[in-house]
């Protein structure tokens, strides 16, 4: 059995046997304490097993690694096909690192249904790992429908008051995406053969044909990032999930969205890819001007940190569909690569710091219960611990150098310059503007005078709220320091991409 | 070698982490030792490495610590140029860093914050120690964006106060704003050199100014010219010059230490180092130059003219602050980049001087910082008035003094210089001689001379402030007095700098006054009868006559030129059209696109304008509470894991 497989499985089962035996309602509260340690573990040892990967991991060749290969369906050669690259490796990691903490996050707010609540959580680990880790397009596809599901659910049953409407919202969006993209897939499938996505890849297609498919992926992958105008779906979901239901969203399932794009969109139609290529730039930098605006005059803490992850997205797609920009004003190829880098590293920051600013309004959440911007102020005096990783998160959420957010938008205005001035200047509206967000968001929550009796009657971090921060925030600090590891392997995926999109299919 | 270099950046920071994250542990007299010792290493190593540098005509030390990161073929890295230019500003940066923090322990004695205080200033030192030692763009950028952090932190260090921390967030957006400008100007220096290492793009600086670039089709520009004029964006707002001045006098409300340290002495001065260091490619743009000019002499005279109505002594030294930075500013145009440097290094003394002798007198006074509720200190603090009199005589030029040297040649450089707008410049920077001497000796002579204004209980109060306040002030008017006398014939035109700055032949200024330059004396004796020097001791000889002599001349002045005084009291109406107009147009805009775009059109029209749908879908899916889809979700998961298990079995 590889290491993969394991990686997908052991949660999932992990989670079906919480699930399993915290069916009943009578068990004891020493019952459900129990499940934490089961969840942790389980959580922590998928992390612990998922190293090896980034051990393990050959950057010299673009190939895939880690592959495990047998069929499935062979009547329609179908296979249970795993492996990883320099893209989807990092985002496993991501989703093992982060899976644990949220563990740890809910670990005292989930007051009803705790089994089902860490047994979703196990579910969806190991789903969102498959869908990284899937080359068959079909097996691809279960992943990705199914991960709906136990997120739907932690909407759904540990939600906020609009749970409901948000739900549905989400569920519409995603699911109609879905749907475009298996009709693409399905008619790949006719074209090739088989559901292998490498053979996809290679795969010679017309103009015409290249046009509609990436269109469907396009309506997959521009829900899930989400890209403007079709992300209304995720502020009313984020404010209504769980603060784990968050952090997962925000970290984990955006990227799917970017993954797709470099897994499926770039590789398969590049010619189609290059000829929309303004639309989705421009789509990209509407969600980096547009959004970020609409950021500045939010009430509310978590559809702010909503708003602020579409600005940030968008320098994913920005720096993934500038390569024909760059060809067309140089004739080169420098700073394709370093456009498709910079969008990787901004996901797997992104995850890092929106999760952090997710789990740091959940903190505040807990004492409470509001996520109204207005009802707080003055944090800092009764919180201070908590104030320092709030500033931290705030300033990497602000792209300061340093911090891991730094990294991706810098890689991506420097590579867009390359394309146009006037990419770069829209894409670097964000330092003012972000800027402005975070920080007046900032100066109203956590700092001035107390603002009322209840934050003056905030307690402190305690020690496994501070253990999960600070796990955070070594992150962000070490990626923002020394980002080198994570782009060296990427480096030969990247570069195969960037080789393989500027050569027509036509 | 490289040892030292390290040791020299990671004391402050190591010293700034044990005192922030160790703080109670080692309490304050821990935090402050630490500190102390951290930054008195790294100012001895400084001078070390600055005698080394003296002492040797070898090229600069320029190697790489650690790879950043490598991508696309472009290396970017974290590395150190150590030239006659660094050094300076590392010694300069390290002294004045340890003056404040000695200042510190006097002046922050009863402050609860007192270790994150110590550990901010030495995590500021680290910060401005990478930015002028680095020898790439993307450091320069960490180092440029890691002081504007600290500023932000010190500004608002006193958290509870609703002007601290909206000044704080203010001083930040505003460098944003420059840093807008620099950051695009550091991607077309990558785009058009395909590095962002400065000994191989100032290689290439030539072939950037032969090189155009289309921002608008069919108006080719220089790339230098775009480059430069972005990258001058950046120093426009970290070196507060207008209009991306109006965080500096607001960051005022930071504790005194800190506008002495970072928004006076080193930070501040930040954009000019840059410029100074990017000088070969600033010397391809006469365009870039002629701008630099022309923003550094406004900055230099219209600051100016608001330290005459400011009534707040930080604010009038902050104002002062901005018009120095213009003089400065306005050398580098005039590509007399040393002498901008020079006056750099002048200012930071006399200035972090002033500062500090501002922040004695409030101590003294019990946090009063309106000038017009002072007076007669003389008699009460006598260090605190002769180290002021020698800060506020080197800030006008007196002659002799550390800033007649520094000033004298820069205005002399200016006035030889050819450039488009010189004469503009020229105009404002004696203008600004006057303006300056004006609001300094104003000041001074409300502080420390004429009626004691304060009331009853302060003066009683009143005394001279301890040994750690006074001897920083002391040991800072050493230099403001001296080191002018010392240093102007060899950094200035001894060809100290070397290769760290280039200045073509055509603009070479300071060239052509150094060969009229024959020794410091001969320098004064020269300047003595100059007219700068003239128009500085009307300056104070008008300060003198409407403050001390007749007190009821500035209220009747005031009277007859009722709207200049009020265009100046309300700076320019520039803080009010920044908040009512710029501040209200974005929120006005985000609320537009949010409550008509995401919430009309998208939400409204598209998304439930398929209301019944929603509303079928809705009454399915609240059947997720009552269990039906939560187990159907499980069992489907469940189905899929029994197929694929078969499947794996089979095979």
């Amino acid at each position: 059995m590889g290491i993969l497989t394991v990686l997908i499985w052991l949660p999932i089962f992990g989670g079906l046997a919480v699930l399993a035996a915290g069916r009943r309602d009578d068990l004891p509260p020493e019952a459900f304490r129990a499940f934490r340690w089961v969840a942790l573990a389980v959580s922590m040892a998928t992390f612990v097993l998922s190293l090896p990967l980034w051990t393990g991991f050959d950057r010299t060749t673009a190939e895939m690694q880690f592959v495990e290969r047998v069929p499935w369906i062979p009547a329609f050669s179908v296979e249970y096909f795993l492996g990883v690259d320099g893209f989807s490796m990092p985002l496993i990691l991501l989703t093992t690192f982060l899976t644990p903490l949220v563990v740890i996050a809910g670990w005292k707010s989930i007051r009803v249904r705790q089994a089902q609540y860490l047994a979703s959580f196990l579910v969806l680990e190991g789903l969102m790992i498959g869908v990284f880790a899937a080359l068959d397009a079909l097996l691809f596809y279960v992943f990705w429908e199914a991960m709906l599901i136990p997120m739907f659910i932690i909407i759904g049953v540990w939600g906020g008051e609009r749970r409901v409407y948000a739900t549905v919202k989400f569920f519409l969006y995603t699911f109609l995406g879905s749907v475009f993209m298996l009709i693409a897939l399905i008619y790949l499938y006719l074209q090739a053969g088989s559901y292998n996505i490498l053979a996809f890849h290679a795969l010679p297609l017309s103009l015409t044909e290249q046009l509609w498919i990436f269109g469907a992926f396009l309506a997959a992958f521009a829900v899930k990032v989400p890209m403007w105008p079709v992300h209304t779906w995720l502020p009313d979901a984020h404010v209504e999930a769980p603060t784990g239901g968050s952090v997962i969203l925000a970290a984990v399932l955006l990227k799917m969205g970017g993954y797709g794009f470099v897994r499926f969109s770039l590789p398969i139609t590049p010619d189609a890819a290059g000829s929309l290529s303004l639309l989705v730039i421009g789509l990209s930098l509407v969600a980096v001007v547009y959004i970020s605006f609409v950021a500045l005059v939010q009430q509310d803490m978590k559809k702010l940190i909503a708003y602020s992850s579409i600005a940030h997205m968008g320098f994913v797609t920005l720096g993934f569909f500038l390569a024909w920009g760059i060809v067309g004003r140089t004739g080169d190829l420098p700073g394709i690569a370093m456009g498709i880098t910079g969008g990787m590293v901004q996901m797997i920051s992104h995850g890092f710091v929106s999760g952090a600013l997710f789990l740091c309004v959940g903190v505040m959440y807990d004492r409470l219960h509001s996520r109204q911007i207005a009802d707080y102020g003055g944090v800092v005096n009764s919180m201070p611990r908590f104030a320092t990783f709030m500033v931290l998160f705030a300033m990497a959420n602000a792209g300061l150098p340093g911090t891991s957010g730094f990294v991706g938008e810098f890689l991506v205005i420097l590579a867009s310059f390359q394309a146009d001035f006037w990419y770069a200047f829209l894409a670097a509206t964000t330092l003012v503007v972000g800027a402005a967000y975070t920080l007046w968001l900032v100066k109203r929550v956590i700092f001035g005078p107390v603002a009322n009796d209840g934050v003056a009657g905030m307690q402190d971090l305690d020690g496994r709220e501070f253990l999960v921060l600070s796990l955070v925030a070594a992150a962000v600090l070490l990626l923002g320091l020394w980002p080198g590891p994570l782009v060296d392997v990427m480096g030969a995926t990247v570069d195969n991409l960037t080789n393989h999109i500027v050569q027509s299919k036509l | 070698m490289s040892n030292i270099y390290l040791a020299i950046i990671l004391a402050p920071l190591f010293a700034s982490m044990l005192a922030g994250l160790a703080g109670r542990l080692i309490g304050r007299a821990g935090a402050h030792t630490v500190t102390i010792g951290a930054v008195g290493a790294s100012f001895v190593m400084s001078l070390l490495v600055l005698r080394d540098v003296l002492g040797s005509e070898g090229p600069a030390y320029n190697e790489t610590v650690y790879t950043w990161l490598v991508t696309d073929g472009v290396r970017m890295e974290v590395g150190f140029l150590i030239d006659r230019l660094s050094a300076l500003m590392m010694v300069v940066v390290t002294f004045v860093s340890l003056m404040v923090h000695v200042y510190t322990i006097g002046y922050m004695h009863d402050d609860p914050g007192y270790q994150r205080f110590f550990s901010y200033i030495s995590l500021f030192t680290f910060a401005m120690l990478m930015l002028v030692m680095s020898n790439n763009f993307m450091q320069l950028f960490f180092g440029w964006e890691a002081v504007g952090l600290v500023s932000y932190l010190l500004i608002g260090f006193w958290y509870t106060r609703p002007t601290a921390i909206f000044a704080n967030m203010k001083a930040f957006l505003v460098n944003r704003v420059g840093d807008f400008g620099f950051l695009l100007g550091i991607a077309t220096v990558l785009a058009y050199t395909g590095s962002l290492d400065y000994a191989t793009v100032f290689g290439q600086a030539p072939a950037l100014g032969e090189q155009t670039i289309e921002i608008m089709t069919g108006s080719p520009w220089s790339v230098a010219t775009v480059a430069c004029l972005l990258l001058f964006v950046g120093a426009m707002g970290k070196s507060a010059q207008v209009p991306l001045h109006v965080w500096l006098p607001d960051s005022m409300e930071g504790p005194t230490p800190i506008s002495a340290l970072i928004h006076a002495a080193t930070m501040v001065t930040a954009g000019v180092f840059m410029v100074a260091r990017m000088s070969p490619l600033f010397e391809q743009s006469e365009v870039a130059l002629t701008t630099v000019l022309v923003i550094g002499a406004t900055t230099a005279l219209f600051t100016g003219f608001m330290g005459v109505v400011a009534n707040d002594i930080k604010r009038v030294v902050a104002y002062s602050t901005l018009s120095q930075l213009g003089y400065m500013t306005t050398a580098l145009g005039a590509s007399a980049y040393a002498a901008g440097i020079f006056h750099l290094m002048t200012h930071a003394f006399f200035k972090a001087l002033l500062f500090l002798a501002a922040g004695s007198v409030i101590v003294a006074l019990h946090h009063e910082q309106d000038i017009r509720r002072m007076g007669g200190l003389r008699r009460y603090m006598p260090v605190t008035y002769w180290t002021s009199l020698v800060g506020s005589l080197a800030l006008i030029g007196f002659p002799g003094f550390a800033g007649f040297f520094s000033k004298d040649a820069l205005i002399e450089a200016v006035e030889l210089s050819t450039i488009p707008g010189s004469g503009y410049a020229a105009a404002c920077l004696l203008i600004g001689v006057f303006v300056t001497a004006l609001y300094s000796f104003r000041m001074f002579f409300l502080v420390f001379h004429g009626p004691e204004r304060m009331d009853e209980e302060t003066r009683h109060h009143v005394h001279e402030s301890p040994w750690v306040i006074t001897l920083p002030l002391v040991l800072l008017a050493i230099p403001s007095f001296v080191i002018g006398w010392f240093t102007i014939g060899p950094v200035l035109f001894g060809g100290y700098f070397g290769p760290a700055i280039a200045v073509t032949p055509a603009h070479d200024v300071l060239g052509e006054l150094g060969r009229e330059f024959h020794g410091p004396g001969a320098f004064l004796l020269h300047g003595v009868a100059g007219l700068p020097v003239l128009l500085s001791l009307a300056g104070v000889a008008s300060a003198w006559y409407a403050y001390l002599h007749r007190p009821s001349l500035p209220d009747r002045i005031r009277r007859v030129l009722d709207l200049p005084y009020r265009v100046l009291v309300n700076k320019y109406y520039l803080d009010d059209f920044n908040e009512k107009v710029l501040a209200r147009a974005a929120r006005g805009l985000g609320t537009a696109l949010w409550k008509g775009g995401d919430v009309g059109v998208i939400d409204g029209a598209i998304v439930n304008g398929s209301a019944r749908l929603v509303g079928w879908c809705a009454t399915v899916v609240r059947r997720v509470q009552s269990g039906y889809l939560y187990h159907y979700a499980f069992a489907m998961v469940i189905g899929l894991s029994v197929l694929l298990t078969w499947a794996l079995s089979r095979s």
